[in-house]
């Protein structure tokens, strides 16, 4: 057991799935996950080529040619890093490479904040990537070998996400795992896809209308396989570590048979709810750790039989509300479930529990509320 | 059947110079390393007519990403070789002007900086050719594109050309050069140095009959001009030694504007200008040659 930064638990795990190739370039709250593996790197910890990169847009480029090239890869960022990204992000999903990277989650500029929200990661969910949300530094450390499991199975990049400076910067404790059963969990990265002199062949192509949507149809069920493909990891890895995180895609706290109001939330958000929790225990919290894929079954399967959902969330689509809430209420419909969106802590603004307290009592009303809370 | 690394069946333009000497890049990589070469892409006249799903021109491992991050997948492709203890694959990047000079500018700096094993080809038609002829930092002085179009009030681009090369050298890399399509063999001894000594960096002259506006049949004729003018410059820079690898015969340079209607606008004055920079851009260089021996 270790006292560990979400940030120092991430690269611990990074370091036992072996990447030969790390690029990253720095931003805040991601830089302490990069300055480790560098640290490692320099004292033969880690055995892989380590570049520093003159952009972010580089660090997925170079990490794309890498993997490409048939080697384990790794990288991260946060923010402004992950919005310059952007356009690899689809180049990547694109192509089925099963890269995977860490976001350090934190809101964007403008104006300029290093704080934490989720507006980052969320606003990348269509780009064809796994996005799986941590609530704590041992979830972070267990969901990395997870993530190249599921990717490296299915063509599928993969996104590990931990809330900036709550989980970055913030030491909790950490049982590492068993590195030789790291090494039977995950097997070596070995593609048939590649580039390779002995066996030729042309990646990322140009693609006509006849063509397109074909790829992107192959790309789209193979995150689909990823649903069943992310709880089976998630059994696998209890079997052989001792710990699970609900069923992979989501995990419940306190919910029974009776529990008619339930709180639904991403990250580390949920350890403020489960704080709430504890003198209001007739409310159920419902964490989602998949984003993408979006659970749509499972969450209909788990909450239809609730009176009333409220949605806490760190990102929210100007013009329109927070995503969590607007992809659940269209999972939810057709039931009679009320469902609430409320839209809290962007640019770190800080979720206290007197505003659970006014939550809650949204919750229990029987109205349908679609509010931002804890702002002037 | 070629038995080359990059075949025929592509859909270049009729009297392409670009892939003219995109073939001639090839063959002298493969004289160097054989089929132990991997190809990176970057958007451009030479992805496009080579890579359309579900055929490819290429014979060698061959990846296209983006349109100026070609130089970053190269790094990418080096690192993960040298990741394997591969010592013997050589890693080509080969990108048009627009993803070399202006998009693809940071990239590139950066792979050069960290000194990656990578040989860089700018294969330069002077325009985004592929997108319809729009200026680029490649687009010579008073040359019409779409996007600087010559009129009542404009002399077309009204900027000099971005002396990349010099750019590239100025890294300190130890092999620099330029070549052109005019002239083959030469273009091919200097890949062939460039691939044996990386990092390293080949600019290419490709001549576009369609954005320039010449008859496809005079491609070659063109190309041979604008050494013999000297408004393209043969040389290279090896280790910091300057040596032009051709010299301009002193054809006046209308000789070869008048050829192009993308310099159809020009009046004396103009043309006299871009003579001046001519003789002077020489002199400039035969100084420095003098000062290298």
């Amino acid at each position: 057991m270790k006292v560990l930064t979400g940030s120092a638990a991430i690269a611990e795990a990074v370091r036992m799935c072996k990447p030969k190739v790390i690029s990253a370039y720095p931003i805040t709250p991601q830089t302490i996950i990069v300055e480790e593996l560098a640290d490692m790197v320099a004292n033969g910890k880690l055995d892989a080529e380590f570049v520093n990169v003159e952009s972010e847009h580089s660090a997925l480029s170079l990490v794309l040619g890498a993997e490409s090239t048939g080697v384990r890869t790794f990288t991260a960022t946060a923010s402004q890093g992950l919005a310059l990204m952007y356009e690899i992000m689809y180049v990547v999903s694109g192509m089925r490479i099963p890269i995977v990277m860490a976001v350090a989650n934190r809101a964007l500029s403008a104006p300029l904040n290093i704080w934490n929200d989720q507006q980052d990661s969320i606003g990348a969910r269509d780009s064809g990537w796994i996005q799986l949300y941590c609530e704590s530094a041992q979830e972070a450390h267990d969901t990395i070998p997870q993530a190249y499991k599921v990717a490296e199975k299915l063509g599928v990049p993969a996104m590990v996400c931990i809330d900036g400076f709550f989980l970055s910067h913030t030491h909790e404790p950490v049982e590492l795992m068993d590195e030789a059963k790291v090494d039977e969990f995950l097997p070596a990265y070995s593609p048939e896809t590649l580039l390779d002199p002995k066996k030729p062949m042309s990646l990322g192509c140009y693609a006509t209308p006849e063509y397109y949507m074909d790829f992107r149809k192959q790309q789209h069920d193979a995150m689909s396989d990823a649903m069943e493909e992310l709880q089976s990891v998630n059994k696998e890895f209890q079997k052989k570590f001792g710990r699970a995180y609900g069923n992979g895609l989501i995990e419940k706290h306190n919910i029974g048979k009776d529990t008619r109001h339930v709180i639904v939330t991403l990250g580390s958000l949920a350890g403020t709810v489960k704080e709430f929790l504890r003198d209001n225990n007739d409310i159920g919290l419902l964490r989602v750790k998949s984003f993408r894929p979006f659970p749509n079954e499972t969450l209909r399967e788990e909450l239809k039989g609730a009176a009333a959902v409220a949605v806490l969330e760190k990102d929210v689509s100007v013009g329109n509300h927070g995503a969590l809430y607007t992809e659940l209420k269209s999972a939810l419909q057709g039931t009679d479930v009320t469902v609430s969106g409320f839209v809290v802590g962007l640019g770190g603004r800080d979720v206290r529990l007197e505003d659970l307290s006014e939550i809650s009592k949204k919750l229990k009303d029987g109205k349908e509320h679609k509010e931002w809370l804890g702002y002037e | 059947m070629s038995e080359g690394l990059f075949t025929q069946g592509h859909t270049a333009c009729a009297g392409c110079g670009m892939v003219l000497a995109l073939r001639h890049v090839m063959k002298a990589a493969q004289d160097v390393a054989g089929k132990n070469v991997i190809v990176v892409n970057g958007t451009s006249c030479s992805e496009i007519i080579s890579s359309q799903y579900p055929r490819t021109a290429w014979e060698c491992p061959y990846i296209h990403g983006a349109f100026e991050n070609a130089a970053a997948i190269a790094s990418g492709i080096e690192s993960a070789l040298k990741a394997k203890g591969d010592e013997k694959t050589k890693v080509l990047s080969i990108s048009g002007d627009g993803g070399t000079f202006d998009i693809g500018l940071q990239a590139l700096s950066g792979a050069l900086e960290r000194g990656h094993n990578i040989t860089f080809v700018c294969l330069d038609n002077e325009a985004y050719m592929n997108t319809g002829v729009q200026r680029s930092g490649a687009t010579p002085y008073g040359a019409w594109t779409t996007t600087s179009p010559a009129g009542r009030k404009s002399i077309g681009n009204p900027v000099k050309k971005k002396p990349l090369a010099e750019i590239v050298a100025a890294h300190g890399i130890p092999y620099v050069a330029t070549a052109s399509m005019a002239y083959p063999q030469d273009l091919q001894e200097r890949i062939r140095k460039a691939v044996k000594t990386q990092p390293s960096f080949v600019h290419v002259y490709s001549a576009c009959p369609i954005g320039w506006k010449f008859d496809v049949s005079d491609t070659i004729n063109v190309a041979k001009l604008a050494i013999d003018t000297g408004i393209w410059a043969q040389f290279e820079i090896e280790n910091g030694v300057f040596r032009r690898t051709m010299k301009p015969k002193g054809t006046p340079v209308g000789e070869y504007l008048k050829l192009q209607k993308r310099f159809g606008h020009l009046d004396e004055t103009h043309i006299k200008q871009i003579q001046s920079d001519i003789d002077l851009t020489h002199r400039i260089m035969e100084k420095r040659e003098d000062s290298c021996e």
